[in-house]
């Protein structure tokens, strides 16, 4: 009875406003007691408006309640919070519980999907999965098979699912879901299986698939206007996503979209970046490899690209574009703008006007970033927007069989998926960042579907001559470009931030630490020992009258594979093997949720 | 080259607790570049001076790109996926090409261990044997972790039988 009713009320919804499903999450997301969606915002901004904690009490925090998940891997993402009830993921097999917050979190639906274990082999980097998506009444899950589920909120029941891609030819998912007006909005992974990237958009209420465009191929593919569709403000042409690829190396081209996903309903456009083009062997791939490493503006309801940005014209090193684009409105140069900023994998932090597509900032955002002197920011040059590639850390330059060493940063970015956090009282971004550099041998591979499609060999090591650590944990003034404070970690920091109203900012670290830090200063304000390293996004909800904190541990991700046993530096000759922290000394696989509040 | 190896295998035996894991490292003959134990099966050469033959540097240099996304750098083993230069040591060699080739899988209440089957990955399949020779090395303490710093030149041979097998 109770589903006959909703059902009735859904068609009511088709024919009044497609905008519905968007009003709801919407007036969700604009609720501060909640944690509507996991990028805080359309915005991902992650920044809450909730103030009972402060810089000034938080040093109080004490542990509220916690909750196992039953799985062991690496937890990326963060749970939900709507209403009364807590959405809690994990991953593969990837496990949904629904808990009850006026009830002690007792779970009230468990959602457990049968999938083929043939596809944890073919996710590169561990089983991670970065969270569900909640709108107009429904939970989203897209699994590691890239089946996407719409579950009823209330019951768990599967509504509809559709599969997005196939894991037999290495498509997989890690990414969480954008549910945006009537769609729910997809990406996939596979760089590393030679998966030619692609964001579809599915109608919300039925799952129908109602767009997709690939990273590369034919402008039909693309989905681009040859003469709207611009980069740097010139039209991008026909057959952009082909023209820079010898033959059909396209179809094979990487350029995948399992990072963030960001929206500007005002200007119906929505922001994400593609990932490296494949294979790693540069040599194997001439030319710039368009569209991948690229920022994407897409009007969300086509598809269709209104302006690209590539970052890193034909990649040498593996620094995917997928990581978050945070939407601000703020003043620069004298002037109010509507605002993207990214941190890139190559190191250097982005600042556009998101409206036009314009390159405004291009900095590092870790100083030891080598593998380019800047970003060519005149208008009038040939070379406008490129990085200039410094030839002794280009493994192009270098070529074939020849390791290329001391490149800053490593593969895995100045800083990967894990999301910074934006506050607008301090105009500041807060940036989880790693500190390695790395050596890197690309030589020839060859392409089987479904299989590896490497082609490089690499060394990571702590970046040299700085502090010895692995990460840092960064402000970041992205009107200018430059680091406000920086506080040093013994290892990469991959776990996403959180600002809030109290002035206080949160991030994890891979030993297990929740830490608060002060939003001027980066003074710590707090720290805790949860069970296992922190790879998970923190995040704020109230109920009850109270503020909490709620994090995911569980280590593993790239980070548990790179760092698990430890690095070395090859360049430090014999005898400093060893010389570097083991993430293994200090944390242990395990799934848990802490929760943390202020005491009564 | 070869009497410098054996003049180490016996070192290798007492530093091993199991003397039957020693036969399976000390090199019985040398091929085109490629060492073998009396069992016939694979093995390292590495000189006193730490110079490695080509299949050791070679399998260095694939297992970091095929088998380090998820066993870690060096063989050492990541949060999830067990140390494949113990693995090598422990293992027989036709049961290590089996899993190699055909995969396995660990599927239970507090495990989702899943190897991936290499059969038809070029990549991997042409340059088995020198990864196992590298994990091998490695695994037993004849080569620290990291890049081998000095390596013999590839053989006519090897040369020929790797191009041959990619294709």
């Amino acid at each position: 009875m109770k589903k006959l009713s909703l059902l009735t009320s859904g068609i009511a919804i088709c024919l009044a406003s497609a905008a519905f499903a968007n009003d709801d999450l919407v007036s969700q997301m604009e609720n501060s007691k909640q944690w509507a969606i996991q990028t805080g915002d359309y915005k991902n901004q992650r920044y809450s408006a909730l103030d009972q904690i402060t810089s000034d009490n938080v040093g109080d925090l004490q542990v509220a309640w916690t909750f196992s998940t039953g799985v062991l891997r690496g937890h990326e993402g963060s749970p939900l919070v709507i209403g009364d009830m807590m959405y809690v993921h994990t991953p593969f097999p990837n496990i949904v519980y629904a808990l009850d917050l006026a009830n002690d979190g007792k779970i009230v639906w468990k959602y457990e999907p049968k999938q083929d274990p043939d596809v944890i082999p073919v996710m590169c980097c561990d089983t991670v999965n970065r969270g569900v998506a909640y709108a107009d009444g429904k939970i989203f899950l897209h699994q590691a098979d890239t089946k996407l589920v719409a579950l009823d909120a209330n019951t768990g029941d599967v509504v509809w699912e559709v599969q997005n891609g196939d894991p037999a030819i290495g498509e997989t998912n890690t990414a969480t879901v954008l549910p945006i007006k009537d769609k729910v909005i997809v990406g996939i992974s596979g760089g590393e299986f030679g998966v030619r990237g692609s964001v579809t958009a599915y109608d919300m209420s039925s799952g129908e698939q109602v767009w997709r465009a690939y990273s590369m191929g034919p402008d039909s593919d693309i989905l681009v206007d040859p003469e709207n569709t611009t980069h740097l403000g010139t039209p991008v042409g026909t057959d952009s996503g082909t023209n820079t690829w010898e033959g059909d190396q396209w179809k094979i081209g990487g350029g995948t979209t399992w990072g963030w996903y960001s929206a500007d309903l005002e200007e119906n456009l929505m922001y994400y970046g593609t990932g490296n083009p494949s294979t790693w062997n540069p040599a194997q791939r001439p030319g710039d490899n368009r569209w991948s490493m690229t920022v994407m503006a897409r009007d969300i309801d086509t598809g269709m690209a209104k302006w690209f940005y590539q970052m890193t014209p034909h990649d040498e090193w593996d620094y995917d574009g997928i990581n978050e684009m945070i939407l601000t409105e703020q003043e620069i140069d004298g002037e109010q703008r509507k605002l993207l900023t990214h941190f890139d994998r190559n190191g250097l932090g982005y600042t556009m006007d998101r409206v036009t597509g314009e390159l405004l900032v291009a900095e590092k955002f870790d100083p030891v970033v080598n593998w380019t002197t800047g970003v060519d920011m005149d208008p009038n040059s040939e070379t406008y927007g490129r990085p200039a590639v410094v030839a002794q850390y280009s493994t192009e330059q270098n070529g074939e069989d020849v390791n290329s060493t001391g490149i800053c940063p490593a593969a895995l970015g100045t800083k990967d998926q894990q999301p910074a956090a934006y506050s607008p009282k301090t105009e500041l971004m807060y940036v989880p960042t790693n500190h390695v550099c790395m050596d890197y041998e690309p030589f020839r591979v060859s392409y089987t579907a479904g299989q590896p499609y490497v082609g490089a060999t690499l060394a990571m090591y702590p970046a040299p001559d700085s502090h010895g650590g692995m990460g840092n944990f960064i402000a970041w003034d992205n009107t200018d470009g430059s680091i406000k404070w920086s506080i040093p970690e013994q290892f990469s920091v991959w776990s996403g931030a959180l600002a809030t109203a109290g002035d206080v900012v949160f991030y994890g670290t891979l030993e297990g630490y929740l830490k608060a830090v002060h939003a001027e200063t980066g003074e710590e304000l707090y720290k805790f020992k949860t069970p296992s390293g922190i790879i998970g996004n923190v995040m704020t909800y109230e109920h009850g009258g109270k503020q909490y904190i709620g994090i995911l541990s569980g280590v593993g991700g790239w980070a548990g594979i790179g760092l698990a046993a430890g690095l070395t530096n090859p360049n430090d000759g014999l005898g400093a093997v060893g010389g570097y922290a083991a993430l293994s000394d200090y944390t242990a696989l395990g799934g848990q949720l802490t929760v943390f509040a202020l005491p009564n | 080259m070869i009497l410098a190896v054996r003049l180490l295998a016996p070192f290798a035996i007492i530093c091993l607790p199991l003397a039957a894991a020693a036969d399976n490292l000390a090199v019985e003959y040398t091929e085109d570049g490629r060492s073998f134990t009396d069992d016939d099966v694979p093995t390292f050469n590495v000189a006193e001076d730490g110079t490695v033959d080509w299949p050791t540097f070679s399998g260095f240099r694939r297992y970091h790109a095929e088998c380090h996304v998820c066993h870690g750098p060096d063989g050492e083993g990541s949060t999830y996926a067990p140390a494949l230069k113990q693995s090598a040591l422990d293992m027989d060699y036709y049961d290590f090409v089996d899993v190699v080739t055909n995969g396995r899988q660990v599927i239970n209440a507090a495990e989702n261990s899943v190897m991936p089957g290499f059969g038809d990955n070029p990549n991997v399949m042409c340059f088995l044997d020198d990864i196992y020779v590298y994990l091998k090395a490695h695994g037993s303490g004849t080569i620290p972790r990291g890049r081998p710093p000095k390596k013999e030149a590839k053989s006519d041979v090897i040369r020929e039988d790797e191009d041959a097998c990619m294709g």
